[in-house]
């Protein structure tokens, strides 16, 4: 059994916990960030940005950070809105959606900034 | 026109080609297209063969009768009205049948296929028959129910958007006791996948007994979904010996709460697949659909039906979930067909694409799609060219490559969904998966233990078997 690893997560554990695409990935660099922010511009999505407490992740509807930016192309735009909700909301995580109105539905929803895990 | 002189009956045999050939006929938007590989019989012309598949899976009999007469029988008839050689053999062709919409009953896809598919099988007069395509008119379609929830639905439910879902069959197969089989689900759960799975001959047997399963793998979801944070679903398989024990399984699954159950529909029957998606959407209960039997008609190149029609007539019974073979792993499936079908299950209308088995372009209206599931013998390897043959709107199932994890079914889980998000994360960056799947893969296992041992347990495993149902390509 040498070198067998055990699988450390736990009900007692908050940093146990995931919330959806990229949340098994280590945090995205800023370029690496860049890179998603630009596919859902080319996918033509309409960029949004919600946030949320820890504690209430796993609500359906997290805290819209304004509205959707829709039309929104312009990548530098997108990235700042992030970096302001980070910075308004120091204590949550933050996920960035791109709506896709054909489908009527989020072509992507992933996870850009995971806060310190209470809950 | 009517092969009858009007008012005039004369008994006897006639060939068929005289009242079911029509090589001018232009087939209708109402019409149910169908297209067939016909091996004839030594000595039967093509025409005739062709006319005899139609007026035999339509209104024909072998006789004219009296009873004829009473009816507009140029109207309801079937009509063979193009013939074309089959690429790369000598011996079969392909014949398009065409077929009046008040043939049918409205939404009943038991009713399309019992003439379709009847009698004719058997007809002396071809060696084998293939039922190659289907097009349904968008009356048909719109008769029928669909998918109970569809991809879109199932995604807002679960709250997972941006990448395939990732599954696990249970295994062994059969044997666990109810509570070995809970740990199982509950160590795949809280590693990371969205989905566990009955395995298809999982009913209620001896060693478990369903109602001691589904309790079982309800803890193990609603233990994983606290720790995880995330959604999670098993496929409670409610396929079984009666209609009646079915429904019984699918309300006790709705009252403890599981999001998700499954059935077999060849082995269940198609009418009562049809009922129990009508339940799931009433219900609010997604239905992940299993095709055991599926291979002995499907997979013969001469004789049977293609499984692409066996994927359309699914997304009209109605299903959430369908297997659809992976291309890469140990089950069959050749690669372009395989696009073919997907897209047929998927998409809201699918052009007419000879290289991808198409035969008809296919309008699907409003309905809902169904979501491929790719399943058998793949493991992390395979998964840059599963997300890129697949794509997002699919569940990528990995059984042994879950379970066969050297440190167990959590590791397992892990291993995959690190996988896939890092495949994921390149393919969104522009990267070529298959070009690149080795740096991508290497690259992800840095920051996880778990998939690097998973990636030194299977570097070896392929399953480089020829395909038996190929696609008719062209030999010279």
């Amino acid at each position: 059994m040498s070198g067998m690893q055990d699988y450390g997560s736990r009900l007692s554990d908050p940093n146990s916990r995931k919330m959806g695409t990229f949340s098994y990935l280590p945090q995205l660099t800023p370029e690496e960030l860049r890179k998603q922010v630009e596919y859902i511009v080319r996918k033509g999505w309409n960029p949004a940005i919600e946030h949320t407490e820890p504690e209430n992740m796993r609500s359906n509807y997290w805290y819209m950070w304004k509205l959707p930016m829709f039309g929104e192309t312009d990548v530098d735009a997108i990235f700042n809105e992030i970096e302001m909700c980070k910075k308004a909301n120091p204590g949550n995580h933050v996920r960035l959606v791109g709506y896709d109105n054909f489908k009527q539905s989020q072509g992507t929803s992933m996870v850009v900034h995971r806060a310190e895990m209470t809950a | 026109m009517n092969q009858q002189a009007p008012g005039k009956y004369s008994a006897g045999v006639k060939e068929y080609r005289e009242t079911y050939w029509d090589p001018n006929y232009t087939p209708k938007d109402s019409d149910v297209l169908a297209v067939f590989k016909i091996t004839p019989q030594a000595g039967v012309p093509r025409e005739e063969a062709a006319a005899a598949v139609a007026a035999e899976s339509s209104t024909g009999t072998w006789t004219t009768v009296w009873t004829d007469l009473l009816t507009d029988l140029d109207y309801y008839k079937g009509r063979a009205y193009a013939i074309e050689d089959v690429p790369g053999d000598d011996e079969s062709y392909y014949a398009f049948i065409a077929y009046p919409m008040g043939l049918f009953e409205e939404g009943s896809v038991v009713n399309v296929f019992t003439s379709l598919v009847g009698n004719v099988f058997g007809f002396k007069a071809v060696r084998a028959l293939r039922l190659e395509d289907v097009r349904f008119p968008l009356w048909f379609v719109a008769t029928c129910d669909g998918p109970p929830h569809g991809i879109q639905v199932e995604r807002d439910k679960l709250d997972k958007y941006g990448r395939p879902f990732l599954g696990c069959t249970i295994k062994p197969k059969l044997g666990l006791s109810a509570k070995n089989y809970g740990r199982a689900v509950y160590e795949a759960l809280r590693g990371g996948l969205d989905f566990t799975k009955d395995d298809e001959n999982v009913n209620s047997q001896p060693f478990m007994r369903w109602r001691d399963r589904f309790e079982f793998c309800q803890e193990a979801i609603e233990k994983a979904e606290k720790e995880t944070g995330e959604r999670k679903g098993h496929y409670l398989n409610v396929t079984a010996p009666n209609i009646e024990e079915m429904y019984k399984r699918a309300e006790f699954a709705k009252e403890i709460g599981s999001p998700i159950i499954m059935s077999d529909y060849l082995t269940l029957g198609w009418a009562a697949q049809a009922s129990l998606s009508r339940w799931c959407r009433d219900n609010g209960m997604l239905l992940h659909v299993h095709r055991a039997m599926h291979g002995v008609i499907d997979r013969h190149p001469k004789h049977g039906i293609n499984f692409r029609v066996l994927a359309k007539m699914l997304r009209l019974l109605g299903g959430d979930h369908l297997h659809s073979g992976t291309v890469v792993g140990k089950l069959e499936g050749d690669r372009a067909a395989t696009l073919g079908w997907i897209d047929l299950m998927r998409d809201k209308y699918v052009k007419e694409d000879r290289s991808r088995g198409i035969f008809f372009d296919q309008d699907w209206g409003q309905m809902p799609g169904v979501l491929p599931v790719a399943s058998g013998g793949i493991h992390v390897w395979h998964m840059p060219a599963l997300v890129n043959i697949f794509g997002d709107d699919s569940c990528l199932q990995f059984g042994g490559g879950t379970l066969g994890h050297p440190w167990g079914n959590a590791a397992g889980a892990a291993a995959n969904r690190v996988a896939v998000e890092a495949c994921v994360k390149a393919r969104n960056e522009g990267r070529d998966l298959e070009r690149e799947s080795k740096d991508i893969m290497t690259e992800a296992a840095k920051h996880s233990p778990e998939l690097k041992i998973a990636m030194e347990t299977w570097k070896e495993i392929k399953f480089e078997f020829d395909t038996v149902d190929k696609l008719d390509v062209a030999h010279r």
